[in-house]
């Protein structure tokens, strides 16, 4: 049981806050903690808009323990609107619905199935534009 | 009838409905080798990583969107449904989390089984109507479940609806005024720790659904001194195709008046979903003065009826979020392996 | 720096080993590395070093350097894991080599042992995916796999490649493995084989994934002075460099750019005073065929998006400019998770010692091995030279 761990990072899966750079304006995600020579001021947390192109996918059929159930299921580097690529899950789609620079946006499911006595997990995942 | 102390209404909606979708007559196919009727077309299914807390969350982000609000606006958020993932840890908290309402904000989890989203509606309108908060949102969602061969099986299905009540002067719809009508009827129920809901089968009509939608429906209308021919729509809960039209009929209502809202026959019945969802729907094709009567319905059992009155910020709106149409075009239709493999009703061991 | 010496180098077959454990495997490996070498004082090695990146999750056993140490009859030596992920090998190999280098002692032991196959292929896979960064990816269902996949995908997309474009890297590990008596998959394939392959990963196919098995590999360094009075050809340990990336592909400015491959590359041929046109045979980490391609082009033999052009044109094979693969590389003789960067010295020394066979690279006197963790966020590269 990971609850500790699943609860600090829903900022993260759930609303997608990466971080911008208060003197260059770079954004990155996910948050990172101030590296050597930075100030801890320098990122301030902003919440990305989870809108972006798919810049590769592949469809898993060889699943690690967790996710045995979901299988066959496709997975993707998404390059978001703001700059930074993500790897998440695509969810809604078929393999031969995709194609690299397809438009994606966020949505929250299951991430995966910890057992009946354990926390639920959610997080973003994408599928190809609804509107 | 209930009215608020200041005029409240609905200043964002959202709607949300799985893509796949098991026909019916593929579920026949397995009990009654296909033989005689079924109750609706085709049923929702919820995808593998889909739940109420899930579907509750993009509800919600269709009817910010359309609110023009950011979460932290909300003073409460409220899940209705009868499918909590949690029985003791609240869905409300997730979503609220998910959709930036938290920290300062109201949120509970309400049940009262198809009308757990409508309880929350009302609760809604009184919180804003008393100015304790400036918007509230009610989110009705459900991924029902039902024993494999049961009658439900072939309308037990999955969506949501999310509604922010505000004040009337930004709303895209006001709400005129509700009644609640309840009692003590066990026509359907679940008891705690069993996994599939009994219901009493023919009990589950005359006694229940049509007493108590047409209880609450007539005392709204004699209240306001209405008749069905003073509005534009009507949406009545909607277990399976039959029950919402004969209800409609009885009342006064037309085909025509609840034709937009009425989408069972091609997704079941989502439960506490099912009139917010018809609500979206209805919206997303209603002009400015027209008017919509709502009338929900939970076993148990209870109705809560609403009137509303469009204005013209509905034309803006609309657009900024899917349409209800928009999850009912994309539907993708799986077979029953597939669906008793995401239903959980495959031994994985 | 003084002058490092690889004296014994030697393998377990790499495979299947489900009647042995891990301290069954090691002892192998380290008696054979050490039989040619009698003249050796045992008591002179001061330091052993354990490559193993999955112990913990797969094989249930933690501080192996004191663990294996005993196991192999070191006792009392000093003696720790290094764990990089599939790089662990060669970041192990610099270890040893700068203890030696540091005078702190004369002959240092190099173990990489892995025992992966006590369980099953789903708790592999999660073991593995922790090797790229586990929030970003392992908490999605990312398996590393999947990640080679998606640079595959994206490569094909950026190049104009079809996805049997990467048939020959397979084609030429199979070959060479069919050769090895030590390797995990002693047969051929080829090109339409590999086209009807099923998918692992999207476009990843069977044929094209590495298999994961157990072994054991064993090097013994020792210092110019032990070094000169054993008989010859006297393999020096040129250079080492490690280099790091973040191990979220995500996060990196170009994620078909494996900059951690390039700069060890570039520090260890510059610490070596060679370029990379001197090197005769090379061992790099090749689960994949993109693996294979990507690494080929950040080390320079390629400009990027040419290694599978070259490949197919016979440039990987024994007989080409850049031989890879010749013991069957990760995809072949096997991917023994930590322990493949010392597969990958013990195949070198033998291509440097003319000991090599069928897969022999004719004249091999310089040697470059380069194993990479997880999606190539520690790479370690080792510059080998046969000195005349």
């Amino acid at each position: 049981m990971e609850v500790a761990r699943h609860w600090r990072q829903r900022g993260t899966r759930y609303r997608l806050e990466g971080q911008r750079n208060t003197r260059t304006g770079a954004i990155r995600f996910p948050a990172q903690p101030p590296a050597l020579g930075e100030e801890p001021s320098e990122w301030e947390s902003i919440r990305l808009s989870g809108r972006g192109t798919l810049y590769s996918f592949s469809v898993i059929r060889q699943a690690p323990d967790g996710f045995e159930g979901l299988v066959p299921y496709p997975v993707a580097l998404v390059q978001l609107e703001e700059g930074p690529l993500v790897t998440a899950q695509l969810t809604d789609c078929a393999e031969a619905d995709l194609s690299i620079g397809i438009a994606v946006e966020m949505v929250t499911r299951h991430l995966l199935d910890t057992g009946e006595d354990n926390v639920l997990v959610y997080g973003y995942k994408f599928r190809p534009c609804l509107m | 009838m209930m009215k608020p102390n200041r005029p409240v209404g609905l200043v964002g909606y959202g709607a949300y409905i799985p893509r796949y979708r098991i026909a019916a007559k593929e579920i026949a196919r397995l009990w009654t080798d296909g033989q005689g009727g079924v109750p609706v077309s085709a049923k929702s299914v919820p995808g593998p990583d889909e739940d109420t807390i899930t579907m509750a969350i993009e509800a919600a982000r269709n009817a910010l969107a359309r609110a023009e609000l950011d979460g932290e606006r909300l003073g409460a958020v409220w899940v209705g449904s009868e499918s909590h993932p949690y029985s003791v840890k609240p869905s409300g908290g997730i979503v609220a989390e998910a959709i930036g309402a938290s920290p300062w904000v109201s949120s509970a989890d309400f049940e009262f089984a198809c009308k757990a989203g409508s309880e929350a509606f009302t609760a809604a309108m009184a919180l804003v109507g008393s100015g304790m908060a400036e918007y509230a949102m009610a989110i009705g969602a459900d991924t029902a479940q039902s024993r494999p061969s049961d009658a439900l099986e072939y309308t037990a299905s999955a969506g949501a609806g999310a509604m922010i009540i505000g004040p009337a002067e930004q709303a895209l719809a006001t709400i005129d005024a509700t009644v609640s009508y309840v009692s003590d009827t066990p026509d359907f129920f679940r008891r705690a720790d069993r996994p599939y809901p009994v219901h009493g089968n023919r009990f589950t009509g005359e006694p229940a659904y049509f007493h108590q939608i047409t209880s609450a429906a007539q005392r709204l209308l004699d209240d306001l001194g209405k008749g069905p021919q003073d509005f534009t729509y009507a949406i009545f809960h909607q277990p399976n195709a039959k029950f919402p039209q004969t209800v409609a009929k009885r009342l006064g209502f037309t085909d025509a008046q609840i034709a937009p809202g009425m989408l069972s026959p091609q997704i079941g019945n989502t439960y506490s979903g099912a009139a917010m969802a018809g609500l979206c729907a209805t919206l997303d094709v209603a002009q400015p003065g027209e008017t919509i009567f709502v009338t929900t319905y939970g076993s148990g059992a209870g109705s809560d009826a609403y009137a509303l009155t469009v204005t013209e910020q509905l034309l803006a709106a609309r657009a900024r979020a899917p349409l209800t149409s928009a999850y009912l075009q994309r539907q993708v239709f799986v077979d029953y392996a597939i669906y008793a493999k995401w239903m959980g009703k495959l031994v994985m061991g | 720096m003084s002058n490092i010496y690889l004296v014994g180098a030697a393998a377990t077959p790499v495979g299947e080993h489900y009647a042995r454990s891990l301290a069954d495997l090691a002892s192998e490996a380290v008696r054979a590395a050490f039989a040619p070498l009698s003249a050796l004082p045992l008591d002179r090695v001061g330091g052993l070093y354990v490559a193993n990146a999955l112990a913990e999750n797969l094989a249930s056993q933690g501080q192996l350097g004191a663990y294996l140490a005993t196991s192999v009859g070191l006792h009392g030596v000093p003696a720790l894991r290094v764990e990089a992920a599939g790089a662990s090998g060669g970041v192990a190999v610099q270890q040893a080599a700068q203890a030696i280098a540091a005078g702190q002692c004369e002959i240092a032991v190099v173990l990489g042992v892995e025992k992966l196959t006590d369980r099953l292929e789903g708790e592999v896979e999660a073991a593995l995916a922790l090797q790229s960064d586990g929030e970003a990816q392992a908490i999605h269902g990312l398996t590393l796999t999947a990640q080679w996949a998606l640079l595959m995908r994206r490569y094909m997309h950026v190049y104009g490649y079809p996805a049997e474009a990467f048939a020959p890297f397979p084609v030429n590990a199979h070959t060479n493995a069919a050769k090895n008596p030590q390797a995990l998959y002693r047969f051929g394939i080829n090109a339409d084989k590999y086209r009807k392959a099923g998918q692992i990963a999207s476009p990843l196919n069977m044929l094209d994934c590495s298999s994961l098995a157990d072994g054991a590999a064993c090097l013994v360094l020792v210092n110019e002075a032990l070094a000169r009075e054993l008989p010859g050809p006297h393999l020096r340990i040129a250079a080492t460099a490690v280099a790091t990336d973040t191990p979220n592909i995500a996060a990196r400015p170009d994620p078909l750019d494996l900059s951690a491959c390039r700069t060890s590359a570039q520090v260890a041929l510059e610490r070596a005073h060679l370029s990379l046109s001197d090197v005769h045979v090379f061992e790099v980490s090749d689960p994949h065929g993109i693996t294979a391609a990507l690494a080929l082009e950040a080390l320079g033999c390629y400009p990027r998006g040419e290694a599978p052009r070259h490949a197919a044109d016979g440039a990987i094979t024994p007989t080409g400019h850049t031989p890879i693969a010749t013991a069957g590389g990760y995809k072949a003789r096997g991917d023994i998770g930590g322990a493949s960067g010392i597969y990958q010295m013990v195949e070198l020394a033998r291509q440097l010692r003319g000991e090599a066979g069928p897969t022999q690279v004719a004249n091999a006197r310089i040697a470059l091995a380069q194993s990479l963790g997880g999606l190539a966020a520690t790479a370690a590269t080792c510059v080998l030279i046969a000195d005349s």
